[in-house]
C-alpha cells in the first residue's frame, strides 16, 4: 500500500508540472499579442502595460518565465489589475460559497443515484429502469443553463417556493444557506442522478453473476444480506473514481456556471466575471488553483481505490 | 464523410471480436452486408429514427436563416432597432420601451418582424439571431467534431499500433488532459485567444473568430474519443487478419490505414455522432461565459447568457435558445445510441461509454 501511495504521489506531482506548463503555454507563450498587453486588460495604460512587462519579465527566458508566474502564483502576488486586489485573497473568499454548492450537490446526486440504481437493478427491466434510462439520456442532454433558468422562473419567480439565487454563509444563517441552495443544488445533482443509478445497476448486474453471490446464497444468507452486502458494496467501488472525476469537474467547471446562474458569489463567480471583463490575471490564478485541486482529488480516489481494491495496489490494473 | 469505407472492407463477418454477427435477416443477411444489415437494424428503432428526423429539421431551420431574415423579419442577425416602433394590428408600439424592455413575442402579428420578440435593449430580432446562431452553434459542433474524430483517430492508431514509446507518449498526454477539468481549460484558452488572437506561421486568427473557439473544443476533446480508439486498436492489433497483412509484407500504414481504420468505422461513427452532441454543448458553456463566440455574434450560448439578464420578465428569451439545444443534442445522442445499437449489436455498454468512462469491453472471447 505504502509502495502504491508513494508511486502515485510521485505521478501527482508529474501531472502538476505538466498542467502549471500548459498553463503557462496558455497564458504567456502563445504566440499572439504581447502578452503584457494581454495580462493588463483592455483599457490599460501603457504605463500599467510597461510595468506588467517588467514585473513578469516577459524580456527573460522562457523557463525564468515560468518560474516567475509559479512564483507570483503561489506567493499570492498574483494580482488583478483593475480594481488592484490580489487574486487569491479574492478565490479564498469564495471557496466557502464553491464548496457549499459542490459538496450539497454531491451529496444528493450520490444519494438518489444509489438509492435508485439499487432499486432497479434489484428489478431489472422494470419500469424504474425505462424512468432511469430516460433520466440519463436527458441528463447528458440538458444544459445547465436550460435547467437553472427554468427553475429560477417557475419556483423561485413565479412559485416564490425558493428564494432567487444568492449566498448566505453557513455560519451567518444555517437555514437561509440552506434555502437558498436547494435549487443550485439540484440544477447540479438532477443531471447526474440518471447516470449514477445506470452506472451502480450495471454494476450491480454484473457482480450478481459473480461466484461468491452464488457462495452466499447457498451458505443461506438472506436476499437482503446478500445484496447490500455482498452484491452492492462490490458494485461501490467503480463508482468512487467515476465519482472523484465528477467532484473535481463540478468544483472547477459547473460550479462556475451555476454560480454565475445563481449569482453565487464563489470562485466560479468570480471567473466567470473575470472572463465578462477579459481580465486574465483572476482566470489563470482560478485555472491553476482549481486544476490543482481536481488533479489532488484525483490522487486521493485512486489511493481510496487501492485500499479497497487489492487487485490495483498490487497487480496489473495499476498502469 | 473522410473515413467511410467501402462497405465490403468493413466488418467483416466474424472480425472483430470473433463473433458472428447477429443477423435476424435470415437469407438475406449474407448477401447484403453488414452495412445493409446495419441499416435495417436503425430503422427498425423507431424513437432514434424520429430524432433523426428532429435533427434533420434542426438542420434545415438554421439553413433556412438568410431566407426568414430578407423575406420574412427583414432584418440582420445583428441589426439593432432600438429606436424603431412596429405595426401590431392596429396599433403602433415600441421594439424597445423607454425603460429598456423588449418587445415580446409578436409571432406574425408584425407580419413576421420580432417573431420571437427582442432580444436585449439592443432591439434585435430574437428569432433571426435564433436561426443564425444555431448555425454558428451547429457549425463549431461539427467542425470540431470532425477534427477531433480525425485528430483522435490519427493518435489513437499510432498509440495502439505502434505500442511502446509512442503509446507511452500519447496515451500519458490524453490521460493527463482527460483528467483536467475542461471547461476550466477551455475558458483560460478561449480568453486568452480571445483577447490577443493567434498567430503561427501563415495561420492567423482574429480574436472574435469562430475558428478560437473551434480550436479551443477540438483540443480538449480529443482525449474523450481517443482513448476509447486506442484500446479498440490495441485489440485489433492482435487480430490473425491483421497477423496475415504483416505477413503478406503490408506495411505500417498500410496496415493501419487499410486493415484496423476499416474496423474502426462502426465506433468512429458513433462517436462521431455524440462528439458533435458534447461539442455543442461546450460551445454553449464557453459562449454563455463569454469564452467562446464573441459579440455581436451570436450563438445559443450567447443568446441565453444575454437572455438571462431578463429572465424575470422574458423568460422565454433565456429558456428558447436554451431549449434548441437540448433537442439539437438529445436528438444527437439518442442517434448516437441508436447507431451503436446498430452497428454493434455485441455492446452491452451504451451511456456509460458516452461519459468515456467504461472503455469498451474486451470483445475478444
Amino acid at each position: 500500500m505504502a509502495r502504491f501511495i508513494v508511486r502515485r504521489l510521485v505521478g501527482m506531482v508529474f501531472v502538476l508540472f505538466v498542467v502549471s506548463l500548459i498553463v503557462f503555454l496558455i497564458f504567456n507563450v502563445i504566440p499572439n499579442s504581447p502578452p503584457a498587453q494581454r495580462l493588463a486588460g483592455k483599457n490599460a495604460t501603457p504605463v500599467l502595460v510597461k510595468s506588467i512587462e517588467e514585473e513578469w519579465g516577459f524580456d527573460d527566458s522562457l523557463p525564468q518565465q515560468y518560474l516567475t508566474m509559479m512564483k507570483k502564483v503561489f506567493t499570492g502576488e498574483l494580482i488583478q489589475y483593475s480594481p488592484r486586489v490580489p487574486v487569491d485573497e479574492r478565490i479564498v473568499e469564495g471557496i466557502p460559497a464553491t464548496l457549499s454548492l459542490s459538496i450539497g450537490a454531491a451529496i444528493i446526486w450520490l444519494f438518489f443515484g444509489l438509492v435508485l440504481g439499487y432499486y432497479s437493478a434489484l428489478r431489472a427491466g422494470g419500469k424504474l429502469d425505462k424512468f432511469l434510462t430516460g433520466l440519463s439520456i436527458a441528463g447528458i442532454s440538458i444544459p445547465v443553463f436550460l435547467l437553472a433558468p427554468v427553475l429560477i422562473y417557475f419556483l423561485a419567480e413565479k412559485l416564490k417556493i425558493f428564494p432567487n439565487g444568492f449566498y448566505v454563509p453557513l455560519t451567518e444563517d444555517p437555514w437561509e444557506w440552506f434555502t437558498h441552495l436547494v435549487l443550485p443544488w439540484f440544477t447540479v445533482a438532477i443531471l447526474s442522478i440518471g447516470f449514477y443509478s445506470r452506472v451502480l445497476r450495471s454494476n450491480m448486474l454484473d457482480v450478481m453473476n459473480e461466484d461468491y453471490v452464488r457462495t452466499a446464497r447457498a451458505k443461506g444468507l438472506s436476499e437482503r444480506q446478500v445484496m447490500l452486502r455482498h452484491v452492492l458494496r462490490n458494485s461501490l467501488i467503480p463508482i468512487i473514481t467515476l465519482f472523484g472525476l465528477d467532484f473535481g469537474a463540478t468544483v472547477a467547471g459547473t460550479a462556475i456556471i451555476t454560480e454565475t446562474l445563481f449569482n453565487i458569489e464563489g470562485v466560479g463567480l468570480y471567473a466567470a466575471e473575470s472572463i465578462a471583463k477579459l481580465e486574465l490575471p483572476p482566470i489563470m490564478g482560478v485555472t491553476l488553483y482549481g486544476a490543482f485541486f481536481v488533479v489532488f482529488i484525483n490522487a486521493l480516489v485512486d489511493i481510496a481505490y487501492a485500499y479497497l481494491d487489492p487487485r490495483v495496489r498490487l497487480g496489473t490494473s495499476a498502469q | 464523410m473522410a473515413f467511410d469505407p467501402r462497405p465490403e472492407a468493413a466488418v467483416p463477418a466474424g472480425a472483430p471480436g470473433g463473433a458472428l454477427p447477429t443477423a435476424p435477416e435470415g437469407v438475406s443477411a449474407s448477401d447484403r452486408g453488414p452495412w445493409y444489415l446495419a441499416y435495417k437494424r436503425f430503422v427498425r428503432n423507431r424513437v432514434a429514427v424520429a430524432f433523426l428526423g428532429l435533427f434533420i429539421l434542426i438542420i434545415v431551420f438554421v439553413l433556412a436563416a438568410p431566407v426568414w431574415a430578407t423575406h420574412v423579419a427583414h432584418t440582420g442577425p445583428n441589426e439593432t432597432h432600438t429606436l424603431e416602433k412596429l405595426h401590431v394590428g392596429g396599433e403602433i408600439r415600441e421594439v424597445v420601451t423607454p425603460e429598456g424592455k423588449p418587445i415580446g413575442p409578436q409571432l406574425f402579428g408584425a407580419g413576421g418582424k420580432f417573431f420571437l420578440g427582442a432580444d436585449s435593449r439592443l432591439g434585435r430580432d430574437e428569432m433571426v439571431r435564433l436561426m443564425y446562431g444555431g448555425r454558428t452553434s451547429l457549425f463549431i459542433g461539427i467542425v470540431s467534431g470532425l477534427i477531433t474524430t480525425i485528430a483522435a483517430v490519427i493518435l489513437g492508431l499510432l498509440a495502439g499500433y505502434y505500442k511502446g514509446w509512442v503509446d507511452a507518449i500519447i496515451a500519458r498526454t490524453l490521460d493527463v488532459l482527460w483528467s483536467l477539468p475542461v471547461l476550466l481549460f477551455g475558458i483560460a484558452l478561449g480568453v486568452s485567444l480571445a483577447v490577443g488572437g493567434l498567430k503561427i506561421g501563415p495561420l492567423e486568427l482574429s480574436g472574435g473568430s469562430i475558428w478560437v473557439p473551434i480550436l479551443v473544443i477540438s483540443i480538449f476533446t480529443v482525449p474523450y474519443v481517443a482513448r476509447p480508439i486506442r484500446g479498440e486498436v490495441l485489440a485489433l492489433g492482435q487480430k490473425e487478419f491483421v497477423e496475415a497483412a504483416i505477413a503478406q509484407g503490408a506495411g505500417s500504414g498500410r496496415v493501419m490505414f487499410g486493415e484496423i481504420l476499416p474496423n474502426l468505422a462502426s465506433t468512429i461513427i458513433v462517436f462521431f455522432a455524440l462528439n458533435i452532441a458534447n461539442n455543442m454543448l461546450f460551445e454553449a458553456a464557453l459562449s454563455f461565459l463569454g469564452a467562446g463566440v464573441q459579440p455581436p455574434n451570436s450563438s445559443w450560448g450567447t443568446m441565453i447568457s444575454i437572455g438571462e439578464e431578463l429572465l424575470t420578465t422574458q423568460p422565454l428569451l433565456a429558456i428558447i435558445p436554451g431549449v434548441m439545444i437540448l433537442l439539437t443534442v438529445l436528438s444527437l445522442n439518442i442517434v448516437g445510441d441508436g447507431l451503436r445499437d446498430a452497428l454493434d449489436p455485441r455492446a452491452k455498454v451504451r451511456l456509460e461509454a458516452h461519459a468515456g468512462m467504461v472503455e469498451k469491453e474486451g470483445t475478444a472471447v
